[in-house]
């Protein structure tokens, strides 16, 4: 059995849906790339008080 | 078969198409949006992660694209009496105006909370103040109530340099207020170009353009005066910590030009201009827009110098 072609507004629906969807799917990997680019730099700030003696975290010698 | 829609035949409104949504966002608009602002925090001082880069410049263009949707939403009756506009999502039925209202509502919320998040809070503040300044404040307010509209609804479009530097540096300064200023002054000479040759379109849709209360000789005389005061405002720039040799030679050049086009400009009538379909006055427009690209461009070109230690100044 043939498929007859689709209606103009099926093709719009069909066109709307998948922009939408690739919208979607670019905010996630900028939330990604955003997540991975902060815990990159933010590294040296994210540490904190854990009852372990870590000798980067004391402050530096003065000469 | 129980699809309701099946039987439908013809353009349906209500029915956008994802293209409809896009042009809601004024992409054209947003090129500039998003080239100054990415010069902005280009020649911020420090050094920036490209993906923090690439995420801000894209939330400032949805900023910017959120306040167009607004824009559409609250002009929809007077774009469909202008010839310009009337082909717009919402006066030509492909998109509701509630539908464009809350498109502009929606990404005005993501655009300037995920600036917040992906730079600093300050560049969000001064974004959303850029969104309820375009949307409320020459949109709503000042667009159909004074001849300044234009001068003032400037500002709109000359914050994204600023929101770029603020992105960078997380704070505001003399060189991000330099680039505001350049666009803020930059901004009355290219729409009263466009609406010299845009006749009575403005006139039409009762919107107070400087053509309509004050008449065309006036306009052209304002597009010198603008022009007149730009010009040293835009080599000036060319000697704060963010110009240099490249932006002081585009500076000088285009300034030049710019100045004689208004004086020219100035120099005609109407019977001129309608005799030659308003040449000087294309040219002056079309011209106003490489004028802001190549400072900008201009910009960038000597940060970049700078970076590689061969700025001169």
């Amino acid at each position: 059995m043939a498929f007859g072609k689709d209606h103009e507004l099926h093709t719009r629906r069909f066109g709307r849906n998948l922009g939408l969807g690739l919208a979607l799917l670019g905010f996630v990997a900028v939330m990604f790339g955003l997540t991975i680019a902060k815990v990159e730099r933010g590294a040296p700030v994210q540490q904190g008080f854990d009852h372990v003696l870590r000798p980067e975290m004391l402050p530096e010698e003065t000469k | 078969m129980t699809d309701a829609t099946s039987n439908l035949t013809g353009p349906q409104t209500g029915e956008a198409g994802f293209g409809d949504y896009v042009a809601l966002l004024k992409p054209r608009v947003m090129t500039l949006v998003v080239f100054t602002a990415f010069v902005g925090l280009m020649v911020a001082p420090g050094s920036h992660h490209p993906m923090v880069v690439f995420a801000s410049i894209l939330f400032i263009a949805l900023g910017g694209g959120a306040s167009g949707a607004l824009n559409m939403w609250w002009d929809a009756d007077i774009d469909a009496i202008m010839r310009r506009t009337r082909g717009r999502p919402v006066p030509s039925g492909a998109v509701r105006g509630d539908e464009a209202l809350s498109l502009g509502v929606a990404l005005s919320g993501i655009s300037v909370i995920m600036l917040g998040l992906a730079a600093n809070w300050v560049a969000a503040g001064l974004l959303a103040f850029t969104i309820f300044f375009y949307a409320v404040i020459y949109t709503m307010w000042l667009k159909r109530w004074t001849p300044q509209n234009i001068v003032i609804g400037g500002a709109a479009g000359a914050f994204p340099p600023m929101i770029g530097w603020a992105a960078a540096t997380g704070g505001i300064s003399v060189e991000s207020v330099l680039m505001f200023a350049l666009i803020f002054m930059w901004t009355p000479p290219h729409f009263w170009a466009l609406a010299l040759f845009m006749k009575s379109d403005y006139a039409d849709a009762g919107v107070p353009m400087l053509t309509v209360t004050h008449g065309r000789p006036a306009t052209r005389r304002h597009i010198l005066i603008y022009t007149a005061l730009l010009a040293p405002l835009a080599i000036g720039t060319a000697f704060s910590s963010i110009g240099g040799p490249v932006y002081l030679a585009v500076a000088v050049v285009m300034n030049v030009r710019f100045l004689i086009g208004a004086w020219a400009i100035s120099r005609r009538d109407d019977a001129a201009a309608e005799a030659d379909s308003y040449k000087v006055e294309k040219t002056f427009f079309r011209f106003s827009l490489y004028y802001l690209f190549a400072h900008f461009g201009a910009l960038m070109i000597d940060a970049g110098l700078a970076r590689f230690g061969w700025g001169l100044w």
